[in-house]
């Protein structure tokens, strides 16, 4: 089951807390974060479902491709990672 | 009078109490983010905040106590968007407008008969209504649907925006909004249908032949009297301007002193003949005249427009008054201005003097009295 982990920034807005899920994809990864966590959903996705402009996820150290529809896919093994993108403070 | 103020600014939102020895600064909350807007609700004391995380999008939080504690609540979301819906193009720069929630630019209550219902405007000026008290919001496709909307753009921010929302006292179904840019619009019956007004307005800034356009009128901001609502008056991006008959059609002023642009308005809640204003220069520039502060009213339906200075800095003072940073409470007398730079000023003789609370504090996005208090 991939591992999915949250910058401290974000934990310190919400209870976000790193867990394992199941999932293929990041899609299905993130939706199954949500079904535990459903208040993170609008904290990393905009109204569209598309990655929020300022958050980046990784998965295995590489940033996703696919922030519309977020079909990169996932193994078993694999951290998923989320952050926010630099930018002003 | 009212004794809470409260401050929505680039680094969280601060309240200010009015105690023995004056106004001082009493708490703050979300320090180290955006409050774009606040709506203390004076039907049942709570207080709504939009706070917006430079990364993590925009939220809804509402306390019961005046700030001291929070619970996180719904937040407008715009509905997906459908299949093989064409995008709308900004008219200026041919880019799609977003179907996303980009800032929170007004939050305004229901009418008293109507407990539960919140008006919440945007950008890129989709408007939401909530029956429940904020539990849920819902797009009011009704407007978002318009085609005119095809001819609204930005003004300082990259897309159009709601920044003013009037509820009739006398009839709650009676809203009047305003655009930044795409006009003045009212609905008659709580938001089912929409008409757009705006005889009179002329925005100079647009091609020749196109200064009429009620679509491209840019109201920077509008304010209606409570015991008058018929009396609207308007900070325009061109200038001052009045209705009388409920935002229908409007009469321009160029008698400004010692100017007429600006963002803020804010109407006596029962003299609508008064009603103050924070000049600039236009428009570009954004600065007070000759660097000197100062707030604008008329007291005799624009006929004449006096600058009051006393208490503002009247040297080198570069304060830009955001358009939700003037407010008066209900008693008439009492007025609190805040600025880009951090100051916050408080009036108790309607204009006439005022007192810097504080110099000390972030950028000031909005201002609101609790009006129940």
């Amino acid at each position: 089951m991939p591992l999915v982990e949250f910058t401290p920034n974000l934990a310190s807005q919400t209870s976000a807390q790193a867990c394992r899920v199941e999932g293929a994809t990041v899609g299905e990864s993130l939706q199954a974060v949500f079904a535990k966590q459903p208040g993170l959903r609008s904290y990393l996705l905009d109204d569209q479902g598309a990655v929020r402009h300022h958050v980046v996820v990784f998965v295995d150290g590489a940033a996703i491709k696919d922030r519309r529809t977020l079909s990169d896919s996932v193994q078993p093994d694999s951290e998923i990672f989320i952050m926010q993108a630099l930018s002003g403070g | 009078m009212s004794t809470t103020l409260h401050l929505g600014t680039r680094k969280g939102h601060f309240a200010i109490e009015k105690n023995g020895k004056g106004w001082k600064v009493a708490h703050s909350s979300f320090l180290g983010v955006q409050v774009p807007m606040l709506l203390p609700d004076a039907r049942d004391s709570k207080l709504h905040a939009a706070v917006e995380h430079g990364h993590f999008g925009t939220k809804i939080h509402t306390s019961s106590d005046s700030g001291a504690t929070w619970e996180e609540r719904a937040c407008p979301t715009y509905p997906p968007k459908p299949e093989g819906t064409p995008d709308i193009l900004c008219p200026m720069r041919q880019t799609p407008v977003p179907w996303n929630l980009e800032k929170i630019w007004s939050l305004e209550a229901g009418g008293a008969d109507e407990p539960g219902v919140l008006w919440c405007g945007t950008i890129p000026g989709g408007l939401f209504k909530s029956t429940d008290g904020g539990a849920s919001w819902n797009l009011v496709e009704s407007l978002w649907n318009r085609p005119e909307r095809a001819k609204w753009f930005g003004g300082g921010y990259d897309w159009p925006g709601i920044h003013s929302i009037c509820v009739d006292p006398r009839n709650s179904k009676r809203v009047v909004l305003a655009i930044s840019c795409g006009g003045v619009w009212e609905t008659l019956d709580g938001g089912e249908t929409w008409d757009r007004y705006g005889k009179g307005l002329v925005a100079d800034f647009m091609p020749p032949g196109q200064e009429e356009d009620w679509d491209s009128q840019d109201p920077h901001r509008i304010d209606a009297c409570v015991t008058d609502p018929n009396t609207v008056w308007m900070q325009h991006h061109c200038g001052i301007y009045r209705s009388k008959d409920g935002g229908h059609t409007w009469q321009r002023f160029d008698n400004g002193n010692p100017a007429v642009f600006g963002f803020a308005v804010a109407v006596h809640p029962q003299k609508p003949e008064t009603a103050w204003f924070v000049p600039g220069v236009k428009d570009e520039m954004r600065v007070p005249v000759d660097g000197a502060l100062c707030v604008m009213r008329t007291q005799d339906d624009g006929k004449t427009f006096e600058p009051l200075r006393k208490g503002l800095p009247q040297e080198h003072a570069y304060h830009l008054i955001y358009r939700h940073c003037l407010d008066v409470s209900p008693d008439g007398r009492t007025l609190a201005m805040g600025s880009t730079t951090g100051s916050v000023w408080i009036s108790e003789d309607s204009g006439d003097s005022w007192t810097r609370l504080s110099a000390e504090l972030p950028p000031v996005f909005c201002v609101r009295f609790e009006k129940g208090s």
